[in-house]
């Protein structure tokens, strides 16, 4: 995980270091028992080729929500404050496929409470198949006396 | 072709008020950083988690995961489903598939170990028939709302769902 990552640091454009995992189909059961999504496709490989048409298990989405997450707090670092997460989930993450993280900067701006925020471009993708994109907007410290954590109420407005 | 009056009738509506079955709980969040490997040090060091958010924090994208019932619970007679707005919409609409195509969440005020959250789940729209490779069914909007125990906000969710039947 990266120190605490300022405002300072970034600009639109930069590119995030790629994250590359294998899945295997205990990263899928337990992700989908970490996020508590008993639904069979995440672990009943019959089912999932039977009734839902697929090659095999595949990742849930709230687990892939949290590699998502994992993946730009490990940018960010702990005062990486998360605003919003848009996710375009396009297709299956099986295992045996390895999945690689890609992020870019798309923007970063100040609202007019003063919080900076990165606006991101994330995507995770098997070779060149996009599974599932993400636009994260994350409120990053200005600077390392700033803690994005302690706003609340109208100061937070993600 | 025309939607059912009674989804029309859901459109809007705040459905199933609920609260969550058990309280945030600490076991949960290690299990989930450990099943991605985050190393964040806000969710496994105390005095990091003290000195930024004033004590231990669920991860933000956590926040469906609470409220995931149980699969069995004593005296329980009928599977409880999370969302239960998507599959009454599957069952009433007669489209046995789904699958999300579409997830927003905006992130409020942090969620605790020990909160007691409550949710509430909205329909926005659902779309003419349309369809795709997966088969032909139709397209939903449908928002969750999440606030603790003081009725604070801490998040809500936009699920775009599409409930289909595989082609032939």
């Amino acid at each position: 995980m990266a120190a605490n990552l300022t405002a300072g640091k970034v600009e639109a454009g930069q590119k995030l270091e790629p994250l590359a995992y294998d899945v295997t189909a205990t990263t899928v059961i337990l992700g989908a028992l970490a996020s508590r999504d008993w639904r069979p496709m995440h672990h009943d490989r019959d089912f999932a080729i039977n009734r839902n048409g697929v090659r095999d298990i595949f990742m849930n989405t709230p687990n892939l929500a949290a590699w998502f997450e994992r993946y730009v707090t490990d940018w960010t670092g702990p005062r990486g404050r998360l605003g919003r997460m848009k996710f375009r989930m396009k297709d299956s993450i099986f295992p045996g496929e390895q999945m690689v993280f890609n992020g870019t900067v798309e923007k970063l701006e100040k609202d007019d409470v003063g919080c900076t925020w990165a606006n991101l471009n994330v995507e995770v993708a098997v070779g060149d198949r996009l599974c599932t994109s993400c636009a994260v907007r994350v409120a990053l410290p200005a600077d390392e006396n700033d803690n994005p954590w302690e706003r609340k109420g109208d100061r937070w407005r993600p | 072709m025309s939607l059912p009056s009674e989804v029309q009738s859901w459109i809007g509506q705040t459905r199933y008020e609920e609260e969550t079955e058990f309280p945030v709980e600490r076991g949960y969040v290690w299990t989930t950083c450990s099943s991605v490997e985050n190393g964040n040090p806000l969710f496994w060091d105390d005095d990091v988690a003290a000195e930024l958010t004033a004590g231990p924090i669920a991860p933000p994208t956590m926040i469906s995961v609470w409220f995931r019932p149980h699969l069995w619970a004593p005296g329980r007679t009928k599977q409880v489903q999370p969302l239960q707005v998507h599959f009454d919409l599957k069952e009433t609409l007669d489209l046995p598939e789904a699958v999300m195509t579409d997830n927003e969440i905006i992130f409020y005020d942090p969620v605790r170990p020990g909160d007691r959250l409550k949710t509430r789940q909205i329909l926005h729209s659902v779309s003419e028939p349309k369809t795709t490779k997966l088969g032909t069914g139709r397209f939903w909007v449908i928002e969750v709302q999440y606030v603790n125990q003081k009725d604070q906000l801490v998040a809500k969710e936009m699920y775009t769902g599409f409930g289909y039947k595989r082609g032939a």
